[in-house]
């Protein structure tokens, strides 16, 4: 039987999770929408995951994404990884000579600059998510068509729309104002990709050395109108991989193959965990202050873990 | 007079000893904290600097603890700083607090207000103890910052790291209770030789990172959401470019001259930054190449939201990066307590900063 390898993303907006095989490539992938629960959408996905025969043989663990720690206490992973290294991981591993990454996701976007297969610069953005996925999904729902929708519609315009992209509020009164003199939804779309990746170049790729092969990936690269605008603001070709929605999945499935090598044994817990209760309950310890939010986590009613705090009085 | 100031990092263990024996009673507000952050945010402009919101939350913290004046020291330079005892006086006496301001301006501001105010905090005490006093406070900050140097050291090589806070939180905790200078520095040398004795691991061959920017976000922990010691678990020795002793060794006993560490700084600045362009934006550009210079592995610069200096230093910074070829990265600190997004970045460049020393990927 073939050894396989699990790999966790929980992101803000998706939880995604694929199994690798020892030649890290994707046998099993799945796109979750996390909803604010990502134990019940982790679980979920485990449990499907279980129910399809062959895939029990697994030998190792990773995990990554914003929700991490919590996807690693739950399902026992051999490593916890941030979001920055398992892309780059991933891409090197579909693309070995890869030199630039533009990653976006639901409330982060990041642009990773690769020399030789080494990161050597990273940004991600800082206070604002403008130039999100959150921010396109918004502006979707404003304009009453689905995200799916969004970059074919954009690709449809021939027109150059300006739509201010420095602020997501600043964008969707500029939206509202051109919604109202007329013009054409398409172009509307079509303006809106090209200011976010203005913002993204302008915020978040700002002083970065950009160079070929681009590689772009996260769950807004599968808005074809992204990937068109920046390929006309770069003047370069941007490469959208195969598996570019779970690609941090990937590389944690990778990180967490040649950790469990090293080791020579893997923390996983195994795929029952589907079966298994999970509650977590929050509260406000009052020792000091600081009134930190305590996370305690109970698997069976059995405390796996309690973390949150600053001072190290619950933590275990 | 019951004397309450603002939170200055380490400094508040010494000007509690200082004015103390000044025959004050001095009401030191509590560590900074979400409710300070709160209340503070809660009564200061909404697009008011970090750190004047954390002070509106100290004072009125220190009003609730029963002070009734408030020391703080006024500024001239091109920065927001310069607004902040106006601005604040008007606010705490706007939401009814009956307190006094002792603002100490720079002498050259006017001396016969300089003098009053320093009259005011001398009280009747003798030149000659006051001599003394000072230059024991002098020390006590030195050695309390010395003493958080050394817990960030200990914390990068230490097998249990969740020890080394533990010290540091007692060490802090007992220090708000204990009086005098004797007291105060028996506690400091007690918590030093807890440090000295845990365990390390000596081959371990930990990152170096330099922490630049603006002073006040630099030596708060509760500000920059404690990135020393998120640093030190990642196994990073971290060094602040600026704190309370280094600030003083320029501006005060240095004067009118400067210390020779932030005159060099300003030196290695001069390319990119001619003139002060306030806060501590020249210092920022200067650190980063120092710490280069020093053969450190990267900086991080901690940036409060819309501070117009250092969002000068880091567009200058993108320049002065290429040119030295030395990884710095920003961070950006204002209301926000989740800490997640900050905990992948910091991990990030850490991961980047291996990378760049071993000059391969790494697993782990």
């Amino acid at each position: 039987m073939d050894n396989y390898y699990l790999g966790v993303d929980v992101g803000s907006v998706s939880t995604n999770i694929v199994l690798i095989n020892e030649n890290n490539e994707v046998v099993y992938k799945e796109y979750l929408r996390t909803q604010g629960k990502p134990i019940d959408i982790l679980k979920d996905g485990i449990g499907r995951l279980a129910k399809e025969a062959g895939y029990n043989n697994i030998h190792g663990a990773g995990c990554t994404g914003s929700g991490r720690q919590l996807a690693s206490i739950v399902i026992g992973t051999d490593i916890v990884k941030n979001e920055i290294t398992a892309h780059a991981i991933a891409s090197l591993n579909a693309k070995p000579d890869v030199r630039t990454i533009i990653e976006i996701g639901g409330q982060d976007s990041k642009i990773i600059i690769l020399r030789d297969g080494i990161t050597v610069d990273f940004a991600m953005n800082t206070v604002c998510a403008a130039g999100t996925g959150s921010f396109l999904d918004r502006q979707a729902i404003r304009l009453g068509i689905a995200i799916e929708e969004f970059g074919d519609s954009a690709l449809k315009s021939k027109n150059n729309l300006r739509i201010a992209g420095r602020c997501a509020v600043f964008a969707e009164s500029d939206m509202i104002h051109k919604q109202q003199l007329g013009h054409n939804q398409d172009d509307i779309i079509r303006g809106l990709c090209q200011a976010l990746v203005r913002n993204f170049l302008s915020n978040v790729g700002k002083g970065k050395d950009i160079r070929g092969p681009i590689m772009f990936q996260g769950g807004v690269a599968a808005n074809r109108g992204i990937k068109e605008a920046f390929q006309e603001e770069l003047g370069e070709e941007v490469l959208v991989p195969e598996n570019f929605d779970v690609m941090g999945a990937i590389g944690a499935a990778i990180l967490g193959k040649e950790r469990s090598r090293d080791i020579g044994y893997s923390n996983f817990k195994g795929l029952d965990i589907y079966k298994r209760d999970y509650a977590v309950n929050g509260f406000e310890c009052e020792g000091c202050s600081n009134l930190c939010e305590v996370l305690e986590i109970k698997e069976d009613n059995k405390t796996l873990a309690r973390y949150g705090d600053k001072c190290g009085k619950w933590t275990y | 007079m019951k004397i309450s100031f603002p939170h200055f990092g380490n400094a508040y263990i010494a000007g509690k000893v200082l004015l103390e024996e000044c025959g004050h009673t001095v009401i030191t507000p509590p560590v900074c904290s979400r409710s300070t952050l709160e209340l503070g945010t809660s009564k200061s402009p909404e697009s008011m600097c970090m750190p004047f919101k954390i002070f509106i939350g100290n004072y009125i913290e220190s009003i609730q603890r029963g002070a009734d004046t408030i020391l703080l020291t006024g500024s001239c330079g091109p920065c927001r700083y310069g607004f902040y005892s106006y601005m604040q006086k008007d606010i705490i006496k706007k939401l009814g607090y009956d307190v006094d301001f002792i603002v100490l301006e720079s002498f050259k501001e006017g001396i016969p207000q300089f003098s009053k105010n320093i009259k005011r905090l001398i009280g009747s005490v003798s030149p000659n103890k006051l001599l003394r006093s000072s230059r024991l406070a002098l020390k006590l900050i030195k050695s309390s910052d010395d003493l958080t140097c050394l817990s960030n050291e200990v914390r990068a090589y230490a097998i249990d790291k969740d020890k080394v806070n533990f010290i540091m939180d007692s060490f802090y905790k007992d220090a708000d209770d204990i009086h005098g200078f004797n007291q105060l520095q028996n506690l400091i040398n007690d918590t030093e030789r807890q440090l000295r004795t845990l365990k390390i691991n000596r081959n371990f061959k930990p990152l170096r990172v330099g922490l630049i920017g603006d002073i006040y976000t630099i030596i708060e922990p509760f500000i920059n959401l404690e990135v020393e010691r998120k640093l030190g678990y990642l196994g990073v020795i971290v060094e602040k470019s600026l704190t309370p002793t280094k600030w003083l060794e320029h501006h005060i006993l240095s004067y009118p001259f400067g210390s020779k560490f932030e005159n060099e700084k300003y030196s290695l600045a001069r390319p990119y930054i001619k003139d002060m362009i306030g806060g501590h934006g020249r210092e920022t550009v200067g650190s980063a190449i120092y710490y280069r210079n020093k053969g450190f592995d990267g900086a991080i610069q901690i940036l409060p939201l819309n501070c117009m200096p250092e969002i000068v230093a880091k567009s200058v910074l993108k320049r002065v990066v290429k040119d030295i070829d030395f990884p710095v990265m920003t961070l950006v600190v204002d209301e926000m307590t989740g800490e997640a997004g900050f905990n992948t970045r910091l991990e990030a460049y850490v991961d980047l900063l291996y990378k760049r020393r071993r000059g391969e990927m790494i697993i782990g």
